[in-house]
Formats: structure tokens, C-alpha cells, sequence
């Protein structure tokens, strides 16, 4: 291999920053725990970290859009609760789309809240964390929700089940993110993203309709929210109201630990995995190693916090520096 | 002979694959105003930048008065005695003149609390010398553009100033406000600062300049006195060439009406303007800012409704609500602020340029890609826009460059109108000339074309008829053969006659 020179390392690492990091702490993990590279092992991460996956492409989109989505955990926890209520009601066929709609819906009230309004989206989807949790409980009377006949239900394929060997969310969460890959990378749709999100002044001159933009994409992020309901209700196949509790911080930390600025306008769907991989494996290899489970939040902080520093630390070819 | 206070010497800066500063040398005295000119992307920012501390030279000194000085950032530079006054204002609007004055130096009693009285006195003094109709605790915000710009010097004037650089002073302010600018340069002279002065403006470089240096691709071109040469020479070597000036009357047929906008009026931004636009025609918009010009522009543009009145496109009528429904109907904007209206600065050259037409440029589901890399290709070669390449992100490139890419944009578009905003503002000579020829070559190609602008030489230059406001409305519309500099300057400052509509 040619030597690298000093000046061709700078704009390497600035680029491939979020890769590097992930390559060193594998390495680190698997020196440090021989189980933690075995096959098994990394099929647990990754089908644990599914769920969170799903919901940090449809954040995604909204952080590029230039906006935050802190709903979506109470919007998961609403999702699984009502899927599993209407499993037994009106059955699993017309559960998953009725559940789909209603979770949809609250993603178009944000999305109208947000785009059309003109609202700060911090604002709302805080809100709107709130006030889901208080429609869950209202939904559920309080109790937690399970279904009736746990054996003879098909509709535990989507979180237990395998296909080709592999489990299903793990497949659920490849192909959508292929296709969400797709979606804002190559079509129009995608580009006018990361123009809303990069100067939505400029978009609007361009003929760009902002506001549709950031609507469809609270719908995303509210499909993508159902999907990995419609998981974690398939997995456990009954429920708390709060299962979803948090997520929305880690969620936005996988994006952010993939590189897309909170400021809109960049980051990318193939990132935003890396980053989910990342956060799931950090807290797979700190548990190997023996940390108690409450240390990890701790831990996995203070390595989000050293990821971005390194990665803007990198864009800028220095550790510090007093402007942007 | 005198010392120069400042001197660089050979700087050399380069950047992956472009060599930015070639070796320049240039120096200023005490008591002089040294202007520095040069095409956009010739090398004055990145030599400010260095000087300001900003970047390191890759090789080159920097010498203050006998010493060799390095700038390890932008505060130490300061504290050398080197004062930036950019372009665009750093204040903070909220705060009082004052406390922007002296923010991060503001006089303490004891228990760290700030002491008030003495900050009033230490201002006031500053902003007498100043000689400014505001005193030390107004809100900055309240202030006017020129005035907040005076904030600006009166921060310089605090430390112990050995070079002044103002970066384009006058980009915004008023021939009343330039005058006083010029005093305060013209203080700062005689107080043995020496100043740096880089503008665009001919006529204020040959007005309030001793010398002046020049860079072409970050060469240094060389270094005239004033009062020894002229426009024509300086022009010449800033782009390498001799520069056409003389006016492109156009003498091809006009074709059918294009645009017709009957008494239209948007509440009290405008009222009652009615005019034509006829294919093959540049229709020149004159007058002062807050005359309503870029008002009526934002309206054809779908971007503020009407109060009243008629648009008519191609005779028919039409009502327009947003920027997507104006550019259905064949309407552009090229927007008076390029970086905050034109570009998505962060986005690639390409995107940017196919932005308004992404939904058009289709292969199955995807964007056409390679249509998008085929119409930058064309635009760039035709409107000559240098650029490593479409991956470049529009924010990387220099003024002038990167109103092309917003220009391309729209002509890629084939408007059948075609508004363009201040066309040059901030953009340099070389290429001002190219983009009024552009203008021109529209217009015979059959492009109905509208010029908004502020510069009359431009809307002189361009236009085959020019429309003067005054307060939102239509004073005059001046032919080609009857406008003059008198009667347009007696027509935009409401004397002349208003014309029955």
C-alpha cells in the first residue's frame, strides 16, 4: 500500500470519520471478547437493534428536512398497544393497516403542525410525546395490553420469525432501509429533502413546496414508527404503555452518530445504519465486558459526545477551533 | 521614506488542487489607502484570511513595521493591530451599541459587575469622533445598515489600529452614507492607520485610493498609484484583456407581448403599476431601495399576493400563489440575495442547478442523473462558470461563479420571463461585463427579460427601456434614445413627471 502522505489523511478522515471509529471499536471489542464477533452475537445486535433502526431511518429524513422528531418513542408505544388490541378485536388482517392508519395520522397532525404551520418542530414533537403517551393510557385504560391466544397467532412472524435463516426484523430493517436508501438519495423527492434542510429559503425560490416536503416526511417517519411497532408487537406479543419510553433520544443519537447535522441538509440513510450499528454494538460489547446495564447509559453518552467531536474535529482538520 | 506598517511578503497558499496565493507581495504604509482588486477567486479573500490569521501561509511572511509577525488566529491579529470591517456585519442585534463595542472587554467594578457609566462615557467619546446621530445605548438592531456598519468601525477604533481593512463598505449603504464613510477613512488617515480598501466600485477606488494592487488567479499583477493611471488600465489588468463597455443597443424585432401587469398594487409596498414586456426585450427597473421594485418582482414570483390589479401572461390572465405555480407558468426569479435566496450552499453545483426542474428529469423512479450532469455541462461552458467540477458544493465557489450557477438555473428552465434581481451585486468586473452581455444575448434570442438594479450604469447598459420608481410607484418609462443619467436621477428621486397610468 502507498504511504499516505499528511495532507491526502485530513479529507479521508473527514469522510469516512463515522467508519474509522467503527472499524476501532469492533476491533476493540472483539480483542477485548472473543464471543462478541461470533456469528450469534452479532445477530442478537443486530436484531435487537432492529427496532430502534427502523424508527432512526424515518428520523432521518426529518433531521435532514432540518427538523427533530421527538415523538417517535410515545408514538411506538401507542402503535404497539393499539396493534395488539386490535389483534384480538378484529383480528391481525385488519389490525396491522388500522393500526397503520391511526399511526399515520398523528405523523400527518406533526406534519401539518410543522410544515404547514410553520411551527418549531422541537416544540410539537415534544408535545406531541406527551400527549400520545396520554392517548396510549387513555386508549389502554392504564393496563397493559396482551394477546389472548399467544400460540396459534401468525402474527408473531414479523419479531420471532425466520426466513432463509435469517430473522425477520433483521430483513424488515435491511429492505426498508434499501429502499428509504433509494427513496432520498435517488429520487427528487430525496434531493428536495436536503434542500428544505439546507436553506429552505433558497428551496421555496426554486419552486420547491416546503411544506409538502417536511409533511411526507413526518409520514415517513410515522410509517416507520408503525413498522417497528408492529415489531416489538410481534416480538413480546403483549405490552406496556411505555415500551417505547426514550427511544426518541436514541434514536436521534443513531442519526446523529451517523453524521447527519442537526442543522438539516446532510447526513445519509446508508450513515444513519452505520450508526445504529455502532450505538448497538457499544452497548453489546460494554455488556459483554461485564458493565452493569445502568453504566451503559453513561458510557454510550460519553461515546456519542467523542464521536461527533472527532467528526466535526476531523471536517475541520483540527481538535479545536473558535469559529465553525 | 516611511516604514509600511504592514507588509507580506512572497505569501503562498494552496489548497487541494488550487493554488490560491502565488507569491503575492504587497505592503501599506501609515496614513495611505491601499485598494486591493482583483476578479472574484483571484486571491484577495484567502490573502485577507491569512492576514486575518484565519488560514496559515504554506510559506511567505507577514512583517509589522520592522518584525516578523505570524497570525495564529483571528484575536491575535487583532490584538497586532490589524481590523477587519467585512462585508457582512458580526453584531449582535439585540445588544446596545456599547455593549457590541466593547463585547468580551467590557469595563468591570468590583464583584465582576459591568461598569455601565464608564462604558456610556468610553463609547460616547468613540462615536462623537465618529461624528454619528446615535449614541452608545442604542439597540444595534434599530439601527440602519450603514450605521450598524459605523458600530464596526467604531469597535476597530478601539484597540490600538495599525491597518484597517474594510472588505466592499459600501455594498449597501446610500450615496449620503458612503459621504460619511469617506470622513471617517479619511480620519483614520490622518491618524497614520493604514488602510486597506477592497471594493468593485471604480469610482470610490479612484476617489478615496493612493495606490492600488492587483491580483489575477492569486498572482500579484502589480501595484499603480492612483493618481497615475485609470479605469481602462486597472481593468485591464485585473482580467487580462480590455474590457467592451459600449452599450449593446439592440436593433432586432421585438416580439409579442410576453407579460402584461395592469394597476397592480400590493397594500402599501407598491401601487398602480402597470407596464409591458415584450419578447426580445430587457425591461430595466430603476430606483431606490424600498422603491417597491424587488416587491413587484416577488409578486410576479408568487411570492407575495397582489392587493390588486391584473398579470397577464401572454394575454391571458393569471394569478400566482407560489414559486412552483410561477415557474408552471414560465416565470424566474434570479434573486437579489444569491447566498440566502439562490443557493443551497451546502448542495453540489449540479443539484443546485436543476433543483426547480428535479421533478422533471426522471429515469423510472429516479433522478436522471445524467441529464442533471449534462445540463450543468452545457451552462457551465456556456456561461464559462470555473468550477473543479458539479461535486463541488456551491458554497466553495467565488461570487461571480456562483451567481452563474443561480442564472443557469433559470435559463435551464427556458423562462418565457425572465426576472433577474441586482445581477452583479458583489460580483467583479470581468464577469459583470460577461453577464450583462448574457443579458443582452437573451433578449435577441427572444427572451423576455426583466433587470432589477440599483447600478445605473447597469440598468443603462442592459436595458431597452427602463421603468424609474420612486415610493412604490411608477414615475417614468424611459425609452432608450430618451433616458440620460439626469432625467433617470430626476425620475427616481420624485422629481420628474409621474406619468398617468
Amino acid at each position: 500500500m502507498a504511504a499516505l502522505s499528511k495532507a491526502q489523511i485530513g479529507p479521508i478522515l473527514a469522510k469516512q470519520g463515522i467508519l474509522i471509529a467503527f472499524a476501532v471499536f469492533m476491533i476493540a471489542f472483539t480483542i477485548a471478547s472473543p464471543k462478541f464477533l461470533s456469528v450469534d452475537n452479532v445477530f442478537s445486535v443486530v436484531r435487537s437493534s432492529a427496532i430502534l433502526g427502523v424508527m432512526a431511518l424515518g428520523v432521518t429524513f426529518v433531521v435532514i428536512s432540518g427538523n427533530l422528531d421527538l415523538s417517535v418513542g410515545s408514538m411506538m408505544s401507542f402503535s404497539t398497544i393499539v396493534v395488539l388490541d386490535l389483534h384480538d378485536k378484529i383480528g391481525p388482517f385488519l389490525a396491522i393497516p388500522a393500526m397503520f392508519a391511526m399511526t399515520l395520522a398523528l405523523g400527518a397532525i406533526i406534519g401539518f403542525l410543522v410544515g404547514y404551520l410553520r411551527l418549531n418542530s422541537l416544540i410539537v414533537t415534544l408535545g406531541m410525546l406527551s400527549a400520545i403517551h396520554g392517548l396510549t393510557l387513555t386508549y389502554s385504560g392504564g393496563q397493559n395490553m396482551d394477546i389472548a391466544d399467544k400460540e396459534g397467532t401468525w402474527f408473531s412472524v414479523f419479531g420471532q420469525g425466520t426466513a432463509l435463516g435469517i430473522p425477520v426484523p433483521i430483513l424488515i430493517f435491511a429492505a426498508l432501509a434499501a429502499f428509504l436508501g433509494l427513496v432520498l438519495g435517488k429520487t427528487a423527492f430525496g434531493r428536495k429533502i436536503y434542500a428544505v434542510g439546507g436553506n429552505d429559503t433558497a428551496a421555496t425560490f426554486s419552486g420547491v413546496r416546503r411544506a409538502r416536503t417536511v409533511f411526507n416526511c413526518y409520514l415517513i417517519s410515522a410509517a416507520c414508527v408503525a413498522t417497528a411497532g408492529l415489531i416489538q408487537a410481534s416480538r413480546s406479543l403483549g405490552s406496556q404503555n411505555t415500551v417505547g419510553q426514550g427511544l426518541e433520544l436514541e434514536v436521534l443519537a443513531a442519526v446523529i452518530l451517523g453524521g447527519a447535522s442537526l442543522l438539516g441538509g446532510s447526513g445519509t440513510i446508508f450513515k444513519t445504519v452505520i450508526g445504529v450499528l455502532i450505538l448497538g454494538f457499544i452497548q453489546n460489547g460494554l455488556l459483554l465486558l461485564g458493565l452493569q446495564f445502568y453504566v451503559q447509559f453513561v458510557v454510550t453518552w460519553v461515546i456519542i459526545i467523542l464521536a461527533v467531536w472527532l467528526d466535526i474535529a476531523a471536517k475541520r482538520g483540527k481538535l479545536w477551533s473558535p469559529i465553525a | 521614506m516611511t516604514h509600511p506598517v504592514l507588509r507580506l511578503e512572497n505569501i503562498v497558499k494552496t489548497f487541494p488542487g488550487v493554488r490560491a496565493l502565488d507569491g503575492v507581495s504587497f505592503s501599506v504604509l501609515p496614513g495611505e489607502v491601499h485598494a486591493l482588486m482583483g476578479e472574484n477567486g483571484a486571491g484577495k479573500s484567502t490573502l485577507m484570511k491569512v492576514l486575518g490569521g484565519i488560514y496559515q501561509p504554506d510559506s511567505g511572511n507577514i512583517l509589522m513595521g520592522e518584525d516578523k509577525a505570524v497570525m495564529s488566529g483571528p484575536l491575535d491579529a487583532k490584538s497586532k493591530g490589524i481590523v477587519f470591517i467585512h462585508q457582512e456585519l458580526s453584531l449582535a442585534e439585540e445588544l446596545s451599541v456599547a455593549e457590541n463595542i466593547y463585547l468580551g472587554e467590557l469595563p468591570r467594578k468590583s464583584l465582576g459587575r459591568v461598569d455601565w457609566a464608564k462604558l456610556s462615557e468610553q463609547t460616547n467619546a468613540i462615536l462623537e469622533k465618529l461624528n454619528v446621530g446615535f449614541d452608545a445605548k442604542t439597540r444595534v438592531g434599530d439601527l440602519s445598515i450603514a450605521n450598524q456598519q459605523m458600530v464596526e468601525i467604531a469597535r476597530a477604533l478601539t484597540v490600538n489600529a495599525k491597518a484597517v481593512i474594510f472588505d466592499e463598505p459600501t455594498a449597501s449603504l446610500t450615496d449620503a452614507e458612503k459621504v460619511v464613510l469617506f470622513d471617517v477613512i479619511s480620519d483614520l488617515k490622518n491618524e497614520g492607520v493604514g488602510i486597506i480598501y477592497i471594493s468593485h466600485r471604480m469610482e470610490e477606488i479612484f476617489k478615496i485610493t493612493d495606490r492600488i494592487t492587483v491580483l489575477r488567479d492569486g498572482q500579484y499583477q502589480g501595484t499603480v498609484n492612483t493618481a497615475e493611471t485609470d479605469e481602462e488600465a486597472v481593468t485591464q489588468l485585473m482580467i487580462g484583456r480590455k474590457l467592451d463597455l459600449t452599450r449593446n443597443a439592440s436593433h432586432h424585432e421585438l416580439g409579442d407581448v410576453a407579460l402584461e401587469v395592469r394597476g397592480l398594487s400590493c397594500g402599501k409596498l407598491y401601487q398602480d403599476v402597470s407596464f409591458e414586456l415584450r419578447r426580445g426585450e430587457v425591461l430595466g427597473f430603476y430606483g431606490l431601495v424600498g422603491a417597491g421594485r424587488t416587491e413587484i418582482a416577488e409578486t410576479l414570483f408568487g411570492l407575495r399576493d397582489p392587493s390588486a390589479g391584473q398579470i397577464l401572461l401572454d394575454g391571458e390572465e393569471v394569478r400566482i400563489h407560489s414559486p412552483a405555480d410561477a415557474i408552471a407558468k414560465g416565470i424566474s426569479l434570479v434573486p437579489e440575495d444569491r447566498k440566502g435566496q439562490g443557493l443551497v450552499l451546502e448542495m453540489n453545483c449540479r443539484d443546485n442547478m436543476t433543483l426547480p426542474q428535479v421533478d422533471d428529469l426522471k429515469a423510472g423512479p429516479f433522478v436522471a442523473e445524467g441529464a442533471e450532469v449534462a445540463i450543468f455541462d452545457q451552462y457551465r461552458d456556456q456561461l464559462d462558470i470555473r468550477t473543479p467540477g458539479w461535486k463541488q458544493k456551491a458554497g466553495n465557489l467565488s461570487g461571480g461563479n456562483q451567481q452563474k450557477i443561480v442564472i443557469g438555473k433559470w435559463l435551464s428552465m427556458h423562462p418565457n420571463v425572465l426576472i433577474v434581481d441586482e445581477p452583479t451585486r458583489g460580483i467583479d468586473v470581468g464577469s459583470k461585463s460577461e453577464i450583462h452581455k448574457l443579458l443582452r444575448k437573451l433578449a435577441a434570442q427572444g427572451y423576455a427579460v426583466i433587470v432589477i438594479s440599483s447600478e445605473m450604469p447597469e440598468v443603462l447598459h442592459v436595458s431597452d427601456r427602463i421603468i424609474a420608481m420612486y415610493s412604490g410607484r411608477i414615475m417614468r418609462t424611459f425609452t432608450s434614445d430618451e433616458v440620460n443619467e439626469d432625467n433617470l436621477i430626476q425620475a427616481i428621486s420624485g422629481l420628474g413627471s409621474n406619468e398617468a397610468a
